[in-house]
């Protein structure tokens, strides 16, 4: 015990979290420029971007509410990057998660019950674009992306249809009251807690068990880990389904954990989005569930604050999307730290 | 289904064609040089985008289809300084340019125009089509079959396009004789960007003449699909990229109709592209340096 603690304690680099930090300026650096090209006034959208996101109890709660789905759908991808695999499908997990939690709360009345089906359902639409990596050798990310467009269609029409709520069309049945996750305060529920904890069994999954460490040495040599007698091609069955798994519950909690409604909205809009962002948080914490965690904090940041920043600032709060593209960019910089550190003593020489 | 009905379904889904051959061919040339991108589909919204607004602010589409050419540049150069000069990993920077796009798109439309999410071209920064009883043709449909066939001959039978291959498999051997693999790389990659941008253009100021936050509906990555599909031969592509254009059109026609819900006729092309996708690619090989970065010893 002592011996594993003091190891990952050395093994702790700070490098990677100096480049995100740095990708991260360099984002809200840009993100002012294009502030400035269309004639919005940066600082004070900063200012109300923060104010909303860390100015108050209600803001910090709001924070962690959007840090739970990207905490989960980024786990997805960085899982996958670990193993080698780019898995860009966390979106469409994220939508049968939801509707699952949906439709099965509505038949037995039962929060443990929905998640597991929210998670069952997330792997289960992973497990195509598994067996076609596997056993025809189909690239995952073109294959991802055609599951998340036939998904997101799929689940459009259960919303629409079957599902939808016949007292309001504008969105699906709800999620039976006794289901729902319960809240700890200002409209957070212990999805945080849930996601956290599912963080922290990944880290562990991944460095602590020989099932990991298969994955993980597959990710990295897939012939030297065939020789070493591990199996690649279950360490990428594994990756596919945790990561859909992971996405599942993000979408299950995301309507069980989060009013007004309980319920998904016209036209997926509060379901959208989620996978894509979760790849953001991923890159930016380094595919360390750790740094995850802190990441997901701070992408939730972006988006806990940008009510204010609209409303008191008059920004769009697409430009939270820009500032995410740019860092995203900047942190695919190979060597970031040590272009910033010439430039650095260039400028100092 | 009557005669009209299949005509106009034939044309439309040769514009449908336009944007994935564009982007395929492009794909297939910077491939077979060794540079893997997938922000296609960030590089076809953005430039849709941007296409539209220079071809509102000189009241030429031309201008816009070349706008949309410019990003491509920019981003393609982007892409290769990360990829080619930085040695950087080839698939982070393409999901960036997708996720960027996601963001700019939408907050440009809304900060240019003042609308969301979707705005009109006037009629005056829109291409003329050449009209048929059954619908409009443009003129960058036989431009696009020019553009793949020149791309497959250049590719294929020029010196130019031996090098460009041969930095693709063999960096090794073509840095012994001397090419320069480094900027072979770099200039396919942004003639790769350069073709995807000028499919965005064309979906905004020729084909649709909006523009639409998710307006690229996943046909950057339908065209990398279609590369796959097409052995990474720009002629093949041309099939490919037609048959996609015919099930969106087909989709298009038989979504009013209400004989299936329309989601499931919106999934046709995702699910064929899959189906073909898993069917054909046993036989297919990537060129083999495709993807890795070269550093000279």
């Amino acid at each position: 015990m002592k011996k594993s603690g003091s190891e990952s304690l050395k093994s702790i680099n700070l490098r990677p979290f100096v480049e995100s930090l740095i990708a991260i300026l360099v984002g809200f650096i840009i993100g002012a420029i294009v502030l400035l090209a269309f004639g919005y006034n940066p600082w004070s959208a900063y200012y109300w971007l923060f104010q909303g996101a860390l100015g108050s109890t209600y803001g910090i709660a709001s924070t962690l509410k959007y840090a739970t789905p990207i905490m989960l759908t980024a786990l997805t991808f960085a899982i996958g990057t670990r193993t080698g695999i780019f898995n860009i499908g966390a979106e469409s997990s994220f939508y049968f998660g939801a509707i699952a939690a949906v439709i099965f709360t509505n038949i037995w009345d039962n929060m443990w019950f929905g998640l597991a089906m929210g998670m069952l359902f997330g792997a289960l639409w992973a497990l195509p674009a598994a067996v076609l990596k596997v056993y025809r050798g189909v690239h995952e990310v073109i294959s991802t992306i055609m599951l998340n467009w036939i998904g997101w269609f799929f689940v459009l029409w259960l919303i629409v249809g079957p599902y939808a709520n016949p007292n309001d069309p504008n969105k699906t049945i709800r999620i039976p009251v006794d289901a729902r996750l319960p809240i700890i305060g200002y409209g957070l529920s212990i999805a945080i807690i849930i996601a956290v904890i599912a963080a922290l069994l990944t880290y562990f999954l991944l460095w602590h068990t020989t099932m990991g460490f298969g994955m993980r040495a597959s990710g990295i040599n897939q012939k030297a880990a065939r020789y070493a007698g591990m199996n690649p091609k279950m360490a990428v069955m594994w990756s596919f389904l945790i990561g859909g798994l992971l996405s599942g519950l993000g979408g299950a909690m995301k309507i069980m954990g989060e009013g007004p409604g309980y319920a998904i909205s016209q036209g997926g809009a509060n379901i959208y989005g989620f996978g894509f962002d979760g790849i953001g948080v991923a890159l930016v914490g380094r595919n360390h569930p750790l740094g995850i965690i802190l990441s997901a904090i701070f992408f939730g940041m972006l988006r806990a604050g940008t009510a204010l920043m609209q409303a008191q600032a008059h920004v769009p709060l697409e430009i939270i999307k820009v500032i995410q593209g740019i860092i995203v960019i900047t942190v695919a910089i190979p060597s970031l730290y040590d272009l910033v550190k010439k430039a650095i003593h260039r400028g100092a020489a | 289904m009557d005669v009209g009905s299949v005509l106009s379904i034939l044309i439309t889904s040769l514009m449908a064609m336009v944007p994935i051959v564009l982007t395929s061919v492009g794909a297939a040339w910077s491939e077979r040089a060794g540079v893997v991108s997938i922000g296609y589909e960030g590089v076809l919204l953005m430039s849709a985008f941007f296409g539209a607004i220079f071809a509102e602010l000189t009241s030429n589409a031309v201008v816009g289809l070349l706008g949309g050419v410019f990003i491509g540049i920019l981003l393609g150069m982007l892409h290769g300084a990360l990829t080619v000069y930085l040695k950087g990993d080839h698939v982070i920077p393409g999901i960036g340019i997708n996720l960027l796009a996601m963001g700019v798109v939408p907050f440009g439309i809304l900060a240019y125009w003042g609308t969301a999410g979707q705005h009109q071209l006037p009629h005056d920064a829109q291409m003329w089509h050449w009209r048929t009883p059954y619908g409009e043709l443009s003129p960058m449909v036989p431009v696009t079959i020019l553009i793949a066939l020149v791309t497959w001959w250049v590719l294929f039978k020029t010196p130019l396009g031996l090098r460009v291959r041969s930095v693709g498999e063999n960096p090794e051997a073509a840095d012994a004789l001397g090419i320069n693999v480094e900027k072979y790389r770099f200039w396919s990659a942004v003639y790769g960007h350069a073709l995807a941008g000028l499919g965005g253009a064309f979906m905004s100021v020729d084909w649709l003449g909006l523009v639409h936050k998710t307006m690229s509906g996943g046909r950057g990555f339908i065209a990398l699909a279609n590369m796959v599909f097409s052995g990474w031969n720009p002629l093949v592509s041309l099939i490919g990229g037609w048959l996609f254009g015919f099930f969106d059109a087909l989709a298009a026609w038989l979504a009013p109709k209400h004989i299936i819900p329309g989601q499931f006729i919106l999934m046709l092309p995702y699910i064929m592209t899959l189906i073909i996708v898993a069917g054909i690619i046993g036989k297919a090989r990537p060129p083999k340096w495709d993807g890795r970065p070269y550093k000279r010893e």
